[in-house]
């Protein structure tokens, strides 16, 4: 099988092989920023003069609802690349960051609601935030559940990422409509899902680490999950069991 | 036997690409008006979805006019989603999908005539039907145009889009519900400025602030969705 | 007229997780016949579709007049014809208006070319049949109808001879060799092959695997 005429990194065993090497590099880091980021926002940092306790949802909250747009962009780009170059291995990493993807808006979900109760009393409200996050998690769904339709991995992997291009071209357009719809509405209650108004050092500084740190947690789980993928896409290659057997 | 065989047609032969496009819109249509009931379901649908709200909620008319235009939009996009299913189904299932990729001619030009004769079929009809729905949950006259306008325009670009997510799910068994899964974040913009349209037009106040929004997505639709559904149609032949 | 020439060279063609074509070579000229065989699953639909366009080669070409099809894919196409296991009519026109909407995105046809490219099948009279009436055998000739009315150069057929009788199996026969001996090519996909009554025959087996 001659893959000389792709990109190195078009090269599964090459992927597989760099993979298994850089994991550590990023969780480990990952941990630590995030124990860090943790520690700094929840007990260092000084309640908001405004919002007391409450705006240290931010530290949770604005990290995974970052990630949940990165990741989609990340998985839009390597579906193109997968459609356009026709490169098993990016759609290898579009169909594994789909799943954390999505998990992500969930976590974004969640902790955007589950915070917001103390803040505006109820567990949820259609600001544009929490609602562009919902919309995103229907693309993630529509995403896999596009890819669980066929029986046929190649078609599953083409259908999915012109989906997932589609989509990312949606993602601005959904977003800028949703805010024009709430910012229509706006009047008794100013929902806006934001942190402090002032932020001082002390703040941010954990914000940026839990903001690195769940990124390179995203990259780690990332690269295990692609090993995972390889893998399974790769069974029949002899490379596979000579890796496995290491 | 007529011409050579091996000879390929002259220039004044080969038709033009508005000739092409006539021509696939023409058997759409005339083969919808030998099959009169896929038009005549998602217009029963509508009716049937717009007659659910005021049985669910309350049978009082000013109060069912707060909420009209948000019906008449999400039960429009219900019924142009299960019209959806049929754009492309038969054409594949009988091979002559294949034949248009295979045309020799711009299959995005192909299906723009396609996704045109689907919107003719059904989503005007929807719009042109809308007004009486819209009667019946307390919509006043001078908004009735207002209605039609809004509608078409946003059936129409629900169609574009909709073209993409049929000819991504061809060949799937779970076709609908995917279908409308797909389909229905894509068609949020279109949503939220054609329900806004379709208030403010109730209101008697003008609506062209989001109307225009809403033929910017059309064009915008008009002008990339057909390469995405061309892109998919391809995949789905491979 | 030039002569023209399609050529496949190295093809690789994986459907699904299967290595169905490998390193597959061909040849057909102006005037020849090649006649795929294979058994089942053997890879002869897929060649069809591959040599179309509509199938990506993982690796190898096609060439077209010695040109790389993908250079100009739309213009192999509009020197192509190709019929599938089912013939490409919708049930609900008649037969001629099948012919119409089809071959009319090709090449300007009129109603006096449909009736007589029918009679040149043995199917006179069901121009205005609906084609859910007809058997499968009068679709299928419904269909080399407008194959011929395609007028192009290049014939791709897989299994033209389904649900055909004797006689329109000859029928096949005779319309292959009759363009062929206009100096166009056809690449065929059978179980059997045709009887076709050329000099310029090539064959090519494909095995299973």
């Amino acid at each position: 099988m001659s893959w000389t005429w792709f990109h190195r990194f078009g090269s599964p065993p090459h992927v597989y092989r760099l993979a298994r090497r850089l994991t550590p590099w990023f969780a480990w880091p990952a941990a630590l920023l995030i124990l860090a980021g943790l520690y700094g926002g929840l007990v260092l940092a000084p309640p908001d003069y405004q919002q007391g306790d409450g705006f240290r949802m931010i530290y949770v909250h604005v990290p995974t609802a970052y990630l949940s747009i990165m990741i989609y962009t990340i998985m839009g780009v390597a579906a193109a690349v997968g459609l356009i170059w026709r490169m098993k291995v990016a759609h290898a990493v579009a169909a594994s960051c789909a799943p954390i993807g999505a998990s992500f808006t969930v976590a974004a979900l969640a902790t955007g609601s589950l915070f917001g109760k103390p803040m505006w009393g109820t567990y949820w409200a259609w600001d544009p935030r929490l609602t562009s996050e919902l919309l995103l998690l229907f693309l993630y769904l529509g995403y896999l559940g596009l890819r669980s339709a066929f029986d046929d991995l190649q078609r599953a992997d083409r259908a999915s990422a012109l989906l997932a291009v589609v989509g990312l071209v949606d993602v601005p357009i959904v977003h800028f409509s949703v805010v024009w719809w709430n910012s229509l509405h706006q009047g008794s209650s100013l929902l806006r899902l934001g942190g402090p108004t002032i932020y001082s050092p002390a703040m941010l500084a954990p914000l940026l680490m839990m903001i690195c740190g769940f990124t390179l947690y995203f990259v780690a789980i990332l690269l295990m999950r692609l090993r995972g993928e390889v893998l399974r896409r790769e069974r029949a290659a002899s490379w596979v069991k000579e890796a496995l057997a290491t | 036997m007529n011409a050579t065989a091996a000879a390929l047609p002259s220039r004044e032969d080969i038709p033009s690409a508005l000739d092409v496009a006539g021509l696939a819109l023409m058997r759409d249509l005339r083969l919808a008006f030998r099959k009169r009931d896929e038009i005549a379901q998602p217009l029963a649908f509508f009716a049937v979805v717009t007659t659910l709200f005021p049985l669910a909620i309350t049978p009082e008319l000013p109060r069912l006019r707060e909420i009209a235009p948000g019906v008449l939009w999400v039960a429009a996009l219900l019924a142009a989603l299960l019209a959806l299913e049929h754009l492309f189904r038969d054409d594949a299932r009988d091979g002559t999908l294949e034949q248009y990729a295979l045309c020799g001619r711009s299959l995005t030009w192909l299906l723009y005539a396609k996704t045109a004769a689907h919107w003719i079929l059904t989503g005007l009809p929807l719009a042109l039907v809308a007004p009486f729905a819209g009667m019946a949950l307390g919509a006043p006259v001078h908004a009735l145009g207002g209605i039609v306008i809004t509608l078409a325009i946003g059936t129409f670009a629900l169609s574009l889009i909709g073209a993409i997510s049929a000819a991504l799910t061809l060949g799937t068994r779970r076709g609908g519900m995917l279908l409308s899964l797909l389909t229905l974040p894509l068609a949020v913009p279109i949503l939220i400025f054609g329900a806004q349209a379709t208030d403010l037009a109730m209101r008697a106040r003008g609506f062209a602030a989001p109307l225009e929004l809403l033929a910017a997505f059309a064009v915008l639709g008009v002008t990339l969705a057909p390469l995405a559904a061309a892109a998919a149609v391809r995949i789905s032949l491979e | 007229m030039s002569e023209l020439s399609l050529r496949g060279e190295n093809l690789h063609v994986w459907r699904g997780e299967r290595h169905v074509l490998r390193g597959l070579a061909l040849s057909v000229s102006s005037g020849e016949v090649l006649q795929v065989t294979g058994a089942n699953g053997a890879g002869k639909t897929s060649l069809l579709r591959a040599l179309c366009g509509l199938l990506h080669l993982e690796a190898g070409r096609i060439s077209w007049g010695g040109r790389d099809v993908r250079e100009d894919l739309a213009g192999f196409h509009a020197s192509l014809a190709y019929l599938g296991h089912e013939p490409p009519l919708k049930a609900d026109l008649t037969a001629s208006e099948n012919i119409r909407y089809w071959v009319g995105l090709r090449r300007r046809v009129k109603s006096p070319d449909i009736a007589q490219s029918l009679e040149a099948v043995d199917a006179p009279g069901l121009g205005d049949r609906l084609v859910r009436t007809l058997s499968a055998g009068q679709r299928r000739r419904v269909a080399l109808a407008g194959l011929l009315l395609l007028a192009a150069p290049l014939w791709l057929l897989d299994e033209p001879t389904t649900h055909l009788d004797a006689a329109g199996q000859q029928l096949v026969g005779r319309l292959i060799e009759q363009h062929v001996r206009a100096g166009g090519l056809a690449v065929t996909a059978v179980h059997h092959e045709i009887a076709v009554n050329s000099e310029r025959i090539r064959r090519l087996e494909l095995a299973r695997g």
